[in-house]
This record gives C-alpha cells, sequence and structure tokens, in this order.
C-alpha cells in the first residue's frame, strides 16, 4: 500500500488541468492552454512510468501479482451494507492501461499543438481532452462496478463534446449525437447487468467479485432465470455495455461517424484507448465470466469473431482514409474479445487474455501512430479521400516511415508488435476452436491487405493536382510519430506473459512457429496482393470490383447496418412508441392537467364577484354566518 | 343586584343595544355612524360581562375587569379609527362607505 501514494494526483492532476483551462478559456492565450493541458499530461506520463516501473520491479509473491489499494473513500453511503467507493486498484491490467493511456494521450496533447494550431476553440479543445483523460484514468483504475459505471459515462461524454468538437458543422454534430445515443443505449444493458451482479452478490467491489473461491458469486449462480443463470444474464448484459463502447458489431455503427472529430481525437479516444474500454471490462471481470460456467465467454468470442470479420470486408471498399482506420479498429478490437473469449484461467490456459491485453498494447501504439500519421496526410492535403492522394512519400518522408512501421505492425509482420501480440491471439484461438482460429486467420491476411492498400494508394502511385505542394508536418506533429513508431516497432518484445495473466501468476510466453510462419505467410501474401493491385496506378482494383459487384456494394455500404437501424428506429421504435407516447403526453397528460386549470379559471371568473370590497355585506354575511351558527349549536345542545 | 330588577330584563336590554348596533354597522353609509354603531356593540358585550359578574359570581371582580379593558379598547379603538376616517376624507372628500371599495378582486 505504501508508496503509491501520489498514484491519486494521476487522477486528479488532468481534473484540475481542465478546470483550469475550462474555466479560463476565454481570457488566456489559446497557447498557453495548450502548454498548460500538455504540461499536466506529461506529469501524468511520468507518475505513471513511475508507478508501473515500482509495481513491476518488485517480485511478485507466491500467489502471484498482487491487487494493491493504495487509496479508497467512501462516496455514497446509502445504508450499513450498501455504500458506493471511489478509490484506486493497482494491479497488472490497470498499470498497462495506464501506461497506455498516458502515452498516448501525451503523444496526442503534443502533436494537437501542431495540429490544431489556429483553430477557433483550442483552449476549449485542450480542456476536453484533459477532461478525457481524467476519466479514463479514472476508469482504468476504478476499485468498483459503480465507480467504472461513472468513468464510463464521462469519457462517453467527452467523447460526444469531441466528436461534436465542429459543432457548426451539422455532420459532426449528427456524428456526435449518434455516438452518444448508440452508446448510452448500451449502457442501459450495463447498467441493468451492474444491479443484477450487485444485488446476487452483495457487492460492487472487484476484489470481492474476483476472488475465485469467494462465495460473492455464488448466490448468482444458483438463481436461474429463462435456462440460465442470473450471473450469466448480468454478465451477458455488462458485455453489451462493453460491446456498445467497444463498437462490437451490431452496435458498431457509431465508430465510423465519430472520424468527424479532430485526427488526433480518433487516435486517443476512438483507436487507443476509449474505444479498447469494453475489452478492459471483460478482462476486469474476466475471473467472474470465466467462473460463470455459461455461455457469456462465448458470446463474447464470437461477437469478437464476427465483428473482427465483418469490419475487416469493409475496410477493403473504403475510401475515406479515417474509415479505412476505424473500421481496422473495430476489426482489431473483435480481435481482443475472441481472444478474451477463448481464454481460460490456468497457466496455458489463459493464453488468450495475456493475448488479449498484449494486443491492447501493442494495438494502442500502433493505431495511434497510424491515425497520427493520417493526420499529417489530411493536414498536408486537406483531404480525408484517397482518390485524391497519391506519391506522398516524396513529399512526407518521416511520415512515410512512421506509417510503414505501423502499417507493418499492424499486419503482423516479425519483428514489429503486432505480430508477437497476434500470434498469441492466433495460439489461443486455435486450442480453443477451430473455427475462431480459422476466421481470425482470414482476418489477419485481410488487414495486410487493407492496410496495404491504404499505404500504396497513399504514398505510392501518381501525384495528384494538389492546391500546393504538400509538406511536411512541424516538428511537434513528427516528433509523437517518431516515438510511436519506435514503440510500434519494439514493445512486441516485452515478455508479457510474466506481467499479465489471468491468474496473476507469470507465465512464460512463447512462440508458437507453426502458427507464426502461417500467419506471416498469411499477412506477406496480403501484402503482396495490395502490391501488385495498388502500387502503380491501374484499372485491375475497379475489375475486381465490377466482378464482385454485388458483394462489393454490399461491403461499401457498409452491408447497410446503417439503413436497418433507422428503418428500424423509424418505422418501430418512431411509429410504434415514441409517437403513441407523444400522443398521450400531450393529449392525456398535459390535457389533464390543462383542464384542472380551465375548470379552476372558470370557477374562479364566476365566484370572483362575491369579493366586492363593500365592508358593509361582509359584516353582514358575517353576521348571518354568526346567527346560523348560533341557531345550529342551540338546536343541537337542546337535542 | 338592583332590586327589581331581574338577570333576564338586563340581558335583553344589552341584546337590543347589540343588534340595534349590527343593524346600524350594516345599513348605515356614513363611516362615523358606523363606528358609533360599533361602540353600541361594544357596550352591548359590556354590559353582559357586568351583570353576569354581578348576578351569578358576586363575589369576584372578574367581569368588572374585563369591562374596564374594554373600555380602554374601545377608547383607543376608536382613535384610531377616527384618524382612518379623517385620512380618508382627506384623500377622497368623503366619508360614504360605499365608496370605500378599492380592495376587490
Amino acid at each position: 500500500m505504501e508508496g503509491y501514494s501520489y498514484t491519486i494526483w494521476i487522477v486528479l492532476l488532468p481534473f484540475l488541468v481542465f478546470l483550469l483551462t475550462g474555466l479560463s478559456s476565454m481570457y488566456i492565450r489559446p497557447r498557453l492552454a495548450g502548454l498548460i493541458g500538455t504540461g499536466g499530461i506529461l506529469i501524468t506520463l511520468l507518475l505513471s512510468l513511475l508507478t508501473a516501473a515500482q509495481y513491476f520491479s518488485t517480485a511478485p509473491p507466491e500467489s502471484g501479482w498482487p491487487t494493491l489499494i493504495p487509496f479508497d473513500a467512501t462516496w455514497l453511503k446509502f445504508n450499513d451494507t450498501l455504500a458506493v467507493h471511489m478509490g484506486i486498484l493497482l494491479d497488472p491490467i490497470s498499470v498497462m492501461m495506464l501506461v497506455v493511456i498516458s502515452v498516448v494521450s501525451s503523444m496526442v496533447h503534443i502533436y494537437s499543438l501542431g495540429y490544431m494550431k489556429g483553430e477557433a476553440g483550442f483552449a476549449r479543445y485542450y480542456a476536453f481532452l484533459s477532461l478525457f483523460s481524467f476519466s479514463m484514468y479514472g476508469l482504468v483504475l476504478a476499485t468498483n462496478l459503480f465507480q467504472i459505471y461513472f468513468f464510463w459515462e464521462l469519457v462517453g461524454v467527452s467523447s460526444y463534446l469531441l466528436i461534436g468538437f465542429y459543432y457548426d458543422r451539422p455532420s459532426a454534430v449528427a456524428a456526435a449525437k449518434k455516438a452518444f445515443i448508440v452508446t448510452r443505449f448500451a449502457d442501459f444493458g450495463f447498467l441493468v447487468g451492474i444491479l443484477l451482479l450487485s444485488w446476487y452478490s452483495g457487492t460492487f467491489d472487484f476484489v470481492m467479485l474476483n476472488n475465485p473461491d469467494g462465495a460473492a458469486i455464488a448466490g448468482a449462480a444458483s438463481a436461474t432465470f429463462m435456462g440460465a443463470s442470473v450471473l450469466t444474464w448480468a454478465l451477458v448484459l455488462i458485455f453489451m455495455g462493453g460491446a456498445g463502447k467497444s463498437a462490437m458489431f451490431p452496435l458498431h455503427i457509431w465508430l465510423p461517424d465519430a472520424m468527424e472529430g479532430p485526427t488526433p481525437v480518433s487516435a486517443l479516444i476512438h483507436a487507443a484507448t476509449m474505444v479498447v474500454a469494453g475489452v478492459y471490462l471483460v478482462a476486469r471481470l474476466f475471473p467472474v465470466y470465466h467462473l460463470s460456467d455459461g455461455p457469456a465467454l462465448d458470446i463474447v468470442a464470437w461477437t469478437g469473431a464476427i465483428t473482427a470479420l465483418f469490419a475487416a470486408v469493409i475496410a477493403l471498399t473504403q475510401d475515406d482514409i479515417k474509415r479505412v482506420l476505424a473500421y481496422s479498429t473495430m476489426s482489431q478490437i473483435g480481435y481482443m474479445m475472441l481472444a478474451l473469449g477463448v481464454s481460460g484461467y490456468g497457466a496455458e490456459e489463459g493464453l488468450g487474455y495475456t493475448a488479449s491485453m498484449f494486443h491492447l498494447f501493442t494495438h494502442a501504439m500502433f493505431k495511434a501512430l497510424l491515425f497520427l500519421g493520417a493526420g499529417a496526410v489530411i493536414h498536408a492535403v486537406h483531404s480525408n479521400v484517397m482518390g485524391e492522394m497519391g506519391g506522398l512519400r516524396r513529399y512526407l518522408p518521416i511520415t512515410h516511415g512512421a506509417f510503414l512501421v505501423a502499417c507493418l505492425a499492424i499486419a503482423g509482420i516479425p519483428p514489429f508488435a503486432g505480430f508477437f501480440s497476434k500470434d498469441e491471439i492466433l495460439a489461443a484461438a486455435l486450442h480453443h476452436n477451430p473455427a475462431i482460429y480459422g476466421i481470425a486467420l482470414l482476418v489477419a491476411g485481410m488487414t495486410a491487405l487493407y492496410m496495404f492498400r491504404l499505404y500504396f494508394r497513399v504514398f505510392w502511385g501518381e501525384d495528384r493536382q494538389y492546391h500546393h505542394t504538400p509538406h511536411e508536418a512541424p516538428a511537434v506533429m513528427w516528433a509523437p510519430l517518431i516515438l510511436l513508431a519506435v514503440l510500434s516497432a519494439v514493445c512486441g518484445f516485452i515478455p508479457f506473459g510474466q506481467y499479465v495473466t489471468a491468474d496473476r501468476l507469470p507465465a512464460g510466453s512463447h512462440l508458437d512457429i507453426t502458427i507464426a510462419l502461417t500467419a506471416s505467410g498469411i499477412s506477406v501474401a496480403g501484402i503482396l496482393a495490395a502490391m501488385a493491385l495498388y502500387r502503380k496506378p491501374s484499372d485491375r482494383p475497379a475489375q475486381i470490383a465490377e466482378s464482385l459487384s454485388g458483394l462489393y456494394r454490399l461491403a461499401h455500404r457498409k452491408f447497410y447496418i446503417d439503413e436497418i437501424y433507422l428503418a428500424v428506429t423509424k418505422n418501430v421504435l418512431f411509429k410504434g412508441i415514441a409517437w403513441p407516447a407523444a400522443w398521450f403526453d400531450r393529449h392525456v397528460v398535459d390535457g389533464s392537467m390543462n383542464g384542472i386549470a380551465w375548470v379552476t379559471t372558470r370557477v374562479a371568473r364566476a365566484i370572483k364577484g362575491i369579493q366586492s370590497g363593500q365592508v358593509q355585506q361582509y359584516a353582514l354575511s358575517f353576521v348571518m354566518g354568526a346567527v346560523a351558527l348560533a341557531a345550529l349549536f342551540i338546536y343541537w345542545l337542546k337535542r | 343586584m338592583i332590586p327589581g330588577v331581574s338577570l333576564i330584563e338586563i340581558l335583553a336590554v344589552s341584546t337590543l343595544m347589540f343588534f340595534i348596533g349590527v343593524y346600524g354597522f350594516v345599513t348605515r353609509k356614513n363611516l362615523i355612524t358606523i363606528l358609533m354603531s360599533l361602540e353600541l356593540i361594544l357596550n352591548g358585550a359590556a354590559i353582559n360581562f357586568v351583570a353576569f359578574n354581578k348576578y351569578l359570581y358576586p363575589g369576584e371582580p372578574a367581569g368588572q375587569f374585563f369591562t374596564l379593558f374594554l373600555i380602554a379598547v374601545a377608547a383607543a379603538e376608536v382613535a384610531l379609527a377616527i384618524a382612518i376616517v379623517i385620512n380618508l376624507y382627506r384623500r377622497i372628500k368623503t366619508v360614504d362607505v360605499d365608496n370605500v371599495d378599492t380592495l376587490k378582486y
């Protein structure tokens, strides 16, 4: 416990920076707000790295890596048995998330100093970024389900604010609303799941819930509802919240639209940190998921696998550089979910858990790099559309190099980071379920194909008619690119199995050579295909699209999921529920209120003449009343 | 205790005074006469106090004290009421109660 008291500042500092820059954004110079925000996040970066060094440098005890709670306060006390706590919980995954968030957030803060320079609302942008960092730190450090829910909603709000940053653009406003409503809808399931789980187990606390020998979840496991245990229902509902935040099929529709926000925001929130909160949530409750012995984990695995494949198919057909990256993010998060779903608890069985967390870590690095690189490209050519780019490797050498590293990392080419994490995921999937392994292998090939399609179309091919010669971004923008490229290249060598395992006991990490060869072979095939099709301009891609016209159009229009949602909301929700509810509200609820008011007015108008102002009339009626009462009393007394 | 006069006769007089007062209070239009009617009502009540004290509890002074208080309060009340009437007259040049009806709906 002792020695970690400074971790409270990791959470509090961004909040203070948010208050400072948010309240003074009208009065201080934008540049100063940016520097305050960046300074604050850099301090939390130092503190996070210090925490990680301190945590992982002490050797774990026999029972595995410990769970530390350096700070815990009662926040809301309802009665003796029900109280909501706010605290800080340190264990391998929360410390790992601290490092991920602080590294990516710092890079994005620095990068934004260049990317957002001169934008209206620069100070507001930094205030929102600080709010987001605060919420995300609070989320990963949560000690209990209620705290995680609280910060879960806070990251949702900051995501909403940042997607809608350009609030004068109708598309950005629509995207922000869509993101908020879809994730909020999923969070409804999350809340019901929390209530179910805590009602039956009697606690919100992660330490109590996750104790494999504890009695906390036995009650929930024994009660059944509609053929499954209440515990399974609760976990599936909680996963619904996670699926909403992590853009799992079919709750993914908000993520591609969220690209309306500024590109660094996409890198931070919609690629590296917030969207993996769903994965983190399942990992946080993993012992419960594992012990539930029901279909909960299979649902996680299949949702992940379907999303991974589905998003990869769409990513192959998109033309907007940020949308390709958005679908790629969905696909990779699907990978992480899939790995969690196929994982077991013990040393060898728990490979999926380690692999998922490892992939989360490496993905955060190279996906943030991809988005920031895409931002540099957009900054140079002032367009998102790949059709207006080409031959940029000559103009943007640094961005090109960093982007290539990220593409190799995500495609899983050794020795870049993605290779190691993807290999572990594939190994875990093969042990558990060959069908999922097949899907994962296919997705690995498609990942390489769509990423290098993007790479060749942007950086190779012919020059376009640019408004002005594209030029390399300023140093504040390319420095984070280089740092992230270095991390993407080397962080695969971290022996993750030593640190992060399902049962907390260090396990050796080893390469399965057959899987490694198969996966990299498929990736190389994908890259070669992309090279053949897109390196030099040709009409072959168009011919292939033509020959697959139906499927191509289906994928290009994102399988019409948005249209299906619209049809359902318009025809079922609006016509079936919203309009009748509105009619009832307007005519029955409002009508009865208005009726009461109308009757009151009418009666008042009819009887107001009695108050005439004539004192003698009042006196007369008073006397008459007194006489009448006297007569009444006398009559009663006589009886 | 007045020889040859019973309690009922005294009460009859006081009741008569009271209702003459009430009648005057309701029918007269001049504020001064309304005040005079009010005095009749008060004095009718005062006679009741004295009469009951004298005839029912001759040894005790409570009824007489009430009457003394009543006279004092009536004097103060008249002084106040006259002041209001004078001010009203200065403002609207009339003491007719029918014209004093601004406090209505």
